[in-house]
C-alpha cells in the first residue's frame, strides 16, 4: 500500500539533482536553503518510513515494490525494507541532512560552509550520492545493488577530488580504482550466484538458503562478493585507499563516506552474502573472523602512531569496522546483530567525530596534533567537550552507542554458531578485548594531546604534508580548468569572508545544528540499545534461518 | 517503594546532566571571547552546587529508606525480606537477554547508604572546596554522574546492566582525576588510570559471559541459582576473569598503580571515588557472587595471594611517602586487600563489614587531608608540622579517622578489623585455602597491622606535630589547591568532616559486633608496636622523616618497588614501538603494494607503448612477422 515511500526516497533527490541541471540560473540565488529543502524532504520521507513501519513484522520486506526493469535480462526493480535496512536508510537520510545543514545554516560564512567554491555542483554531487546511498539500501535485486553501489563512487570521487584539501586528486584516483577493483569482483560473484540459480531476487534467494548451489561454488562466490565488500568496508588488508580519502575529503565527505559508505560494505555481508551464501560463509568465516581482529588490533596500532587528527579517526574505522566483520563472522543471531547494531553506532559516532575534526582542522588550517599544542578545552571549551564525548563514545564506553555493538559481537565470538570451530573463535574474542583496550588507549592519548595542557600558540605543521603517496610520480597539475572565483553576481549574494574573531571561536550556530541530534541519538541508543535491536533481531533470526 | 532503586539511579544522573547544560545558563555568545566574569562564574557554581546537592540528598533518603526495612540483616545473618525493586524492561540481543532490573536486597541497601552519604558529604564539602573553580559546574555533574552510575552497580539485578554502572564509574574516575588537566601530569595519571582498569575490565566482561552463558541468562539471581550445577572449570575460570576486573578497579597487585597516580584529582575525588566507592565496587561484586567464588577454591588462593602481598608491600609503600594524599592512597591499597583477604579467607560478611567502616574512615581522612592541604598549600608531609592549634576541629576528627584506620577501640574500624583478621585465623584450620596460602595470608595481615599502625603514627605525627614549618607561599598556579586565609576551613568543608567522624567512630557497634578477644589483643598490641616505634624515631629527632626506620628499604618502598617502571619497559614501550613499526608497514609494505600495482601497471603500459612508437615500418614489419607466424602454424598444424 505504501510502496510509493521507497521509490519517492530515490526520487526526491534525483529529481533535486535533475532541476538543478535544467534550471542552474533559477535556483542560483536559493542554492543554500535549496540544497537543505530537498535533503529535508528526503529526511522527512525517511522518517516517514519508519513511522509507518509495522514493527510487528520487523522480519518482513515491507513497502515492497517489484516491477520488471529490463525484462530481456529479467531484472527488476525490486526495493523493500525491512528491520536491518530501516535504520540505515534513516541513518543515511538524517546524515545528508545535516551535512547539508552544516553546509548551510546562516548563510554559510565559515570556511567549510557552502561558500564560493562551485556551491551549485557540490549540492548536485551530494544529492546524487544520496541516490545512490539510499538505493543501495533499499535495493531487493542483486544488479540492482550493484547498480546502486557503484553510483556512489562518482559522486564520491568528485567530491574528494573538487573540494579536498592538498593531495585530493591522487587520494580521489586511488579511491575510485581502488572500490572499483572491488566491485569487479563483487560483480564477477554476483554473476555465479545468478549463473547458479537463474535469479536475482535477493528475497527468493535468502528464502532458499544457498538452495541449488554446491558447496565449492557458495565458497567461490562468497569470496568474490566478500572482496568486493572488503574493500568498501574496509577490512584490513585492503583498507589504504581509506585514511587518504578521508584526510584529503571535505568535512561533509568524511562525515558521509564514514557514517554511509562504509555501511554499504557491511550491509552487503548481512543482506548477500552470509544469507544467499550460507555455506560459503561458514567455510569462509573462520578467515572472515581472522581478518577482522587483526584489523581491530592494526587499526588500533596504527592510531597510537598518528599525528593528523583526521587520519587517526580513519585508521579508527578499520578497527570499528574490524568489530563489525567480527560479529559477522560469528554467524550467531547475537554476533550479527551486534555488527549491524555497530554499524549504525559507528554511523553516528565517526560522523560526529569528522565533523568535530573538520571543524577544528577550519581553526587550526591543519589537523596535525603535535603542533596545534593541546588546550583545547581551555581555548573553545564547549568545542574541547563535543571531541571528549565522542572520543568516549567511539572507545565503547557503555551507556553510548559504540559499546552495544562491540560487546554482542565479542559475545557471539564467545559461543560461535555451530559448525564453526570454537576455540578459534575464543582466541579472536581475546584478542578483539585487546583491542577494545588500545582503542581505548588511542582515545585517551588523543584527548589528552588534544584537549589537554596549557594552549600555546598554535604553529604551522611541523612536518611538510604527510608522506608522498601518490600513485603518479609526476608532479599532479591541482590546478582548476575554471577558474575557483565566481561570477561577481553569485559573489553578491555572499556575505561578507568571515573575520577572525569568529574562525576561532567556540562551536557556532551551523555546526550545533549538525550536531546536537548525533550527540541524543549516540545517547538514545547507549541508553536504550533495545531500540535497534529488537528492530534487528527478527530479521536476523530469519536470515541465519538455515545456519540455527 | 519498587521503583526507589530507579529513582535513586535516575535522580542523580539527572543532576548530572542539567548541570552540565544549564548550570550556566544563560549562555555568553560564543563569538566573543571575554575575559572570565566573576560574578557570573560564582552565580554558576552556586547553582552548579545546588543542582548537584539536592538530588543527592533525595537520592540518600531513598537508600535510607529501602535500608530500612532489611537494616544489617546482611551482617547478622537474619533473614532478610525480599528485594525491593522491580524489572524495568528488557532488551533482547538474540541470544540471552538483558534485563534492566533494580532491586534492593540486604547487601545493595546497605551499600546504597554508604554510597550516597559519602557522596553527599563530598558534595557539599566540594562546594567550599573548589568555590573558586571555574570549571566547578562540570566537576559537580560529573560526582552526580559517578553516584549514579555507582547506585547503578550496587542495586543492578544483572550482570551486564552492573558492567553500565561499572565502567560510566571508570569514566567519570578519569574525567575527575584529570579535572586540572592544565597540568599534564594530570592528564597523564587520568589516561593511566582509566586505561590500567580498563585493561582489568575486559577480563571482567569475559568473565560475565562465561558465567551468563553458563547459566543461560545474566540475571544475578539466575546465575547464583545456578552456581551448584557449573562445572568447575567453568567456576574457576569465570570466578578468575572477574578478578581481573577486581584487581584493576579495587586497585589489587598486579593492577594497582593506577590508585596513587590518581591523587591528581582533587581531593574530595580522592575521597570519594579513590577511597570509599568506586575502588570498594570490586569488593562489592565479589561479595555479590560469593557462592560463585567458594565454589572455586583456586580462584580464593590467588585471591588470598594477591591480598597478602599487597596488603603489605602497600603499607610499606605508604610509610615511605612524603605525599600526604600518596599515603593515604597507598593504606587503601592496603585496606582493600584486607577486604580481599577477608573474602578469600571465607567470610564475605567481614569484609563487606570493614568495606563500610573504611569507607566512612577513609574519606574522612582523605576529606581532613584535603583542609591540611588547602591550609599548606602543599602536599607534602615535610613542608606541614604543628597544625593542631591551627586547625583544631580537623586535628580532632583526622584523630578519629588514623584511630579508625590503625584499629585502635573503640573506633569502628578496630571492630571490622577483628571480623577480618578472625575469618583469616579460621581459614588455617577450616582449609578452605591451601595451607600456604592461609598462613601467607594471616601472617602479612598481622605484619600490616604493625606497619599500619607506623605510618598512621608517621603521617598524624608529621601533620599535626611539631613545630609548624613557616613556608613563604606563591601564589598557587591557576589549577591547583587554593589557599584559604581562615584559621579553620569553611564551614561547607567541616560540617561533612564533623558527621562524617560519628560513624568512623561509632559505626563498629552496628550490627551485633562479635569480638574475637586474643585476636583483638594482638591486633592491638601489634599497632602500638608500629605505633610506639615511629614515636621514639620521631622524639629522637622530630624534623627528620621516621621512614628512616625502613632503612635500605626506604627508597624501594618509596618508588613502590619500582612496578612502574617494569610496566613500562614491559608494556608501554613495546606498545609503542609495536604501533610505530605498524605505521612503517602500513606505509611501505600494505599500502606499498597498492602503490606497486599501480607503479608496475604504468611500467608495462610503458612496454607496450613502445610497440607503439609511429614507425610505420616496424608496424609493417610486425604484420608481416605475424602472417608469417600464422602461415608456419597452419602448414605445420594442419
Amino acid at each position: 500500500m505504501m510502496g510509493w515511500l521507497p521509490v519517492a526516497l530515490l526520487a526526491v533527490p534525483l529529481i533535486g539533482a535533475t532541476l538543478l541541471l535544467l534550471a542552474p540560473d533559477a535556483l542560483r540565488a536559493v542554492i543554500r536553503t535549496y540544497g537543505v529543502v530537498v535533503s529535508g524532504v528526503t529526511f522527512a520521507l525517511s522518517v516517514l518510513l519508519a513511522a509507518t513501519f509495522d514493527y510487528g513484522a520487523a522480519a518482513r520486506m515491507q513497502f515492497e515494490i517489484d516491477r520488471p526493469w529490463i525484462p530481456g535480462l529479467g531484472l527488476r526493480f525490486h526495493l523493500g525494507v525491512d528491520g536491518i535496512s530501516l535504520p540505515l536508510v534513516v541513518l543515511t537520510a538524517l546524515l545528508t541532512f545535516l551535512c547539508f545543514v552544516y553546509l548551510c545554516w546562516r548563510g554559510g560564512r565559515s570556511p567549510d560552509q557552502l561558500r564560493d567554491d562551485r556551491p551549485r555542483e557540490l549540492v548536485f554531487t551530494l544529492l546524487v550520492l544520496e541516490v545512490g546511498m539510499i538505493g543501495t539500501f533499499l535495493a531487493l535485486d542483486l544488479l540492482l545493488f550493484f547498480v546502486f553501489f557503484e553510483i556512489v563512487l562518482i559522486p564520491m570521487y568528485f567530491l574528494i577530488g573538487t573540494w579536498g584539501g592538498k593531495g585530493r586528486r591522487a587520494a580521489s584516483i586511488k579511491f575510485i580504482l581502488y572500490t572499483l577493483l572491488g566491485s569487479v569482483v563483487m560483480l564477477l560473484g554476483l554473476l555465479i550466484i545468478w549463473a547458479q540459480t537463474g535469479t536475482l531476487d535477493i528475497e527468493a534467494l535468502s528464502a532458499s538458503h544457498g538452495a541449488g548451489m554446491s558447496r565449492s561454488v557458495q565458497i567461490l562466490a562468497f569470496v568474490a562478493i566478500g572482496v568486493g565488500l572488503a574493500v568498501k568496508t574496509p577490512m584490513w588488508p585492503l583498507h589504504t585507499w581509506l585514511p587518504d580519502a578521508h584526510t584529503e575529503a571535505p568535512t561533509v565527505g568524511s562525515v558521509l563516506l564514514a557514517g554511509v559508505l562504509l555501511k554499504m560494505g557491511t550491509y552487503g555481508f548481512a543482506r548477500i552474502a552470509i544469507p544467499v551464501l550460507p555455506e560459503g560463509a561458514v567455510a569462509v568465516a573462520p578467515w572472515l573472523g581472522a581478518f577482522a581482529v587483526v584489523g581491530i588490533v592494526y587499526g588500533a596500532l596504527a592510531c597510537l602512531a598518528q599525528r593528523d587528527l583526521k587520519r587517526l579517526i580513519a585508521y579508527s574505522s578499520i578497527g570499528h569496522m574490524g568489530f563489525v566483520l567480527l560479529g559477522f563472522a560469528t554467524l550467531t543471531p547475537v554476533g550479527v546483530n551486534g555488527a549491524l547494531f555497530a554499524n549504525v553506532a559507528h554511523g553516528l559516532i565517526t560522523g560526529l567525530l569528522f565533523f568535530l575534526a573538520g571543524a577544528i582542522k577550519v581553526r587550526h588550517p591543519h589537523a596535525d596534533m603535535p603542533s596545534m599544542g593541546g588546550g583545547l578545552l581551555a581555548t573553545m571549551p564547549r568545542l574541547g567537550s563535543v571531541l571528549t564525548f565522542a572520543s568516549i563514545a567511539s572507545l565503547g564506553l557503555p551507556g553510548l552507542a559504540g559499546f552495544w555493538g562491540e560487546m554482542l559481537a565479542l559475545y557471539g565470538a564467545f559461543q560461535p554458531a555451530n559448525p564453526l570451530p570454537r576455540g578459534l573463535f575464543l582466541t579472536y574474542m581475546v584478542i578483539g578485548g585487546l583491542g577494545a583496550v588500545l582503542t581505548a588507549a588511542y582515545f585517551v592519548v588523543m584527548l589528552s594531546r588534544v584537549t589537554h595542557g596549557r594552549p600555546r600558540a598554535a604553529r604551522p605543521a611541523e612536518t611538510p604534508p604527510p608522506a608522498d603517496d601518490r600513485l603518479v610520480r609526476a608532479a599532479p597539475d591541482e590546478r582548476p580548468v575554471v577558474p575557483l572565483r565566481p561570477p561577481h553576481s553569485v559573489r553578491a549574494l555572499l556575505g561578507p569572508p568571515p573575520s577572525r574573531a569568529e574562525l576561532t571561536a567556540d562551536i557556532q550556530g551551523h555546526e550545533l545544528v549538525a550536531w546536537t541530534p548525533l550527540v541524543v541519538l549516540i545517547l538514545l541508543f547507549g541508553l536504550w540499545p533495545g531500540l535497534l535491536l529488537s528492530l534487528t533481531t527478527p530479521p536476523v533470526l530469519t536470515l541465519l534461518g538455515a545456519l540455527s | 517503594m519498587t521503583i526507589f532503586p530507579m529513582l535513586a539511579v535516575l535522580l542523580p544522573f539527572v543532576a548530572a546532566v542539567v548541570g552540565l547544560l544549564f548550570s550556566r545558563v544563560p549562555h555568553r555568545a560564543p563569538v566573543t571571547v571575554q575575559p572570565p566574569d566573576r560574578a557570573a562564574g560564582e552565580r554558576a557554581n552556586t547553582r552548579a552546587a545546588w543542582i548537584a546537592t539536592v538530588p543527592t540528598a533525595a537520592a540518600a533518603v531513598l537508600a535510607v529508606v529501602l535500608a530500612w526495612g532489611p537494616g544489617f540483616a546482611y551482617f547478622t545473618g537474619d533473614a532478610a525480606p525480599q528485594p525491593t525493586g522491580q524489572t524495568f524492561g528488557t532488551i533482547v540481543t538474540g541470544a540471552i537477554p538483558i534485563s534492566l532490573t533494580l532491586q534492593a536486597d540486604a547487601l545493595s541497601s546497605v551499600l546504597g547508604v554508604l554510597v550516597t552519604l559519602v557522596a553527599l558529604a563530598v558534595q557539599v564539602y566540594s562546594a567550599g572546596y573548589l568555590a573558586d573553580d571555574p570549571r566547578y559546574p562540570s566537576y559537580s555533574a560529573f560526582v552526580s554522574l559517578f553516584t549514579s552510575a555507582m547506585l547503578l552497580v550496587v542495586y543492578s539485578g544483572d550482570l551486564l546492566v552492573l558492567y553500565v554502572g561499572w565502567e560510566i564509574m571508570g569514566l567519570c574516575s578519569y574525567l575527575l582525576i584529570g579535572h586540572w588537566w592544565e597540568d599534564r601530569g594530570n592528564s597523564r595519571a587520568a589516561v593511566k588510570a582509566f586505561l590500567v582498569t580498563r585493561l582489568g575490565d575486559v577480563g571482567f566482561l569475559f568473565g560475565i559471559f562465561v558465567l551468563g552463558v553458563a547459566a543461560d541468562s545474566f540475571r544475578i539471581a539466575d546465575v547464583l541459582a545456578a552456581v551448584p550445577g557449573m562445572s568447575p572449570a567453568t567456576l574457576v575460570t569465570a570466578t578468575m576473569l572477574l578478578l581481573s576486573g577486581v584487581a584493576g578497579k579495587s586497585a589489587q597487585v598486579p593492577l594497582h598503580t593506577w590508585l596513587p597516580d590518581a591523587m591528581a584529582g582533587p581531593t574530595p575525588i580522592s575521597a570519594l571515588i579513590h577511597a570509599a566507592t568506586m575502588v570498594a565496587a570490586g569488593i562489592f561484586v565479589v561479595a555479590r557472587l560469593f557462592p560463585a567464588f567458594t565454589a572455586a577454591p583456586p580462584t580464593l588462593d590467588v585471591l588470598a595471594v594477591m591480598a597478602a602481598l599487597g596488603m603489605l608491600g602497600a603499607a610499606l609503600a605508604a610509610l615511605a611517602q612524603d605525599d600526604l594524599k600518596r599515603v593515604l592512597a597507598y593504606s587503601t591499597i592496603s585496606q582493600l586487600a584486607y577486604m580481599a583477604g577477608g573474602l578469600a579467607a571465607g567470610s564475605d560478611t567481614a569484609a563487606v563489614f570493614h568495606l563500610l567502616t573504611h569507607g566512612a574512615f577513609k574519606a574522612l581522612l582523605f576529606l581532613c587531608a584535603g583542609v591540611v592541604i588547602h591550609h599548606v598549600g602543599s602536599n607534602l608531609m615535610t613542608q606541614m608540622g604543628g597544625l593542631r592549634r591551627e586547625l583544631p576541629v580537623t586535628f580532632v576528627t583526622m584523630t578519629v579517622g588514623f584511630a579508625a584506620l590503625t584499629g585502635i577501640p573503640p573506633a569502628s574500624g578496630f571492630f571490622s578489623k577483628d571480623g577480618v583478621l578472625a575469618a583469616m585465623d579460621d581459614a588455617l584450620s577450616t582449609g578452605r585455602l591451601t595451607d600456604a596460602a592461609a598462613l601467607l595470608l594471616y601472617g602479612c595481615a598481622l605484619a600490616t597491622v604493625a606497619v599500619t599502625g607506623a605510618y598512621a603514627a608517621r603521617a598524624w605525627l608529621r601533620t599535626f606535630f611539631g613545630r609548624p614549618r613557616a613556608v613563604a607561599l606563591p601564589e598557587p598556579e591557576p589549577g591547583t589547591a587554593h589557599v584559604v586565609d581562615v584559621r579553620e576551613a569553611p564551614r561547607t568543608m567541616l560540617v561533612p568532616l564533623v558527621l562524617l567522624a560519628v560513624p568512623a567512630l561509632l559505626l563498629g557497634f552496628a550490627g551485633e559486633p562479635h569480638l574475637d578477644l586474643g585476636i583483638a589483643v594482638i591486633s592491638v598490641v601489634l599497632t602500638l608496636l608500629g605505633a610506639g616505634a615511629v614515636y621514639a624515631s620521631w622524639r629522637g629527632d622530630p624534623l627528620a622523616d621516621p621512614a628512616r626506620l625502613l632503612g635500605p628499604l626506604r627508597v624501594p618502598c618509596e618508588r613502590a618497588f619500582y612496578l612502574d617502571a617494569v610496566y613500562a619497559a614491559l608494556v608501554v614501550r613495546p606498545i609503542r614501538a609495536l604501533a610505530a613499526l605498524v605505521v612503517t608497514t602500513d606505509d611501505k609494505v600494505v599500502d606499498g603494494a597498492v602503490r606497486g600495482s599501480g607503479a608496475s601497471a604504468r611500467r608495462l603500459s610503458g612496454m607496450l607503448r613502445l610497440a607503439q612508437n609511429g614507425n610505420v615500418q616496424l608496424y609493417v614489419s610486425g604484420v608481416l612477422a605475424g602472417v608469417l607466424l600464422i602461415a608456419v602454424g597452419a602448414v605445420m598444424f594442419t
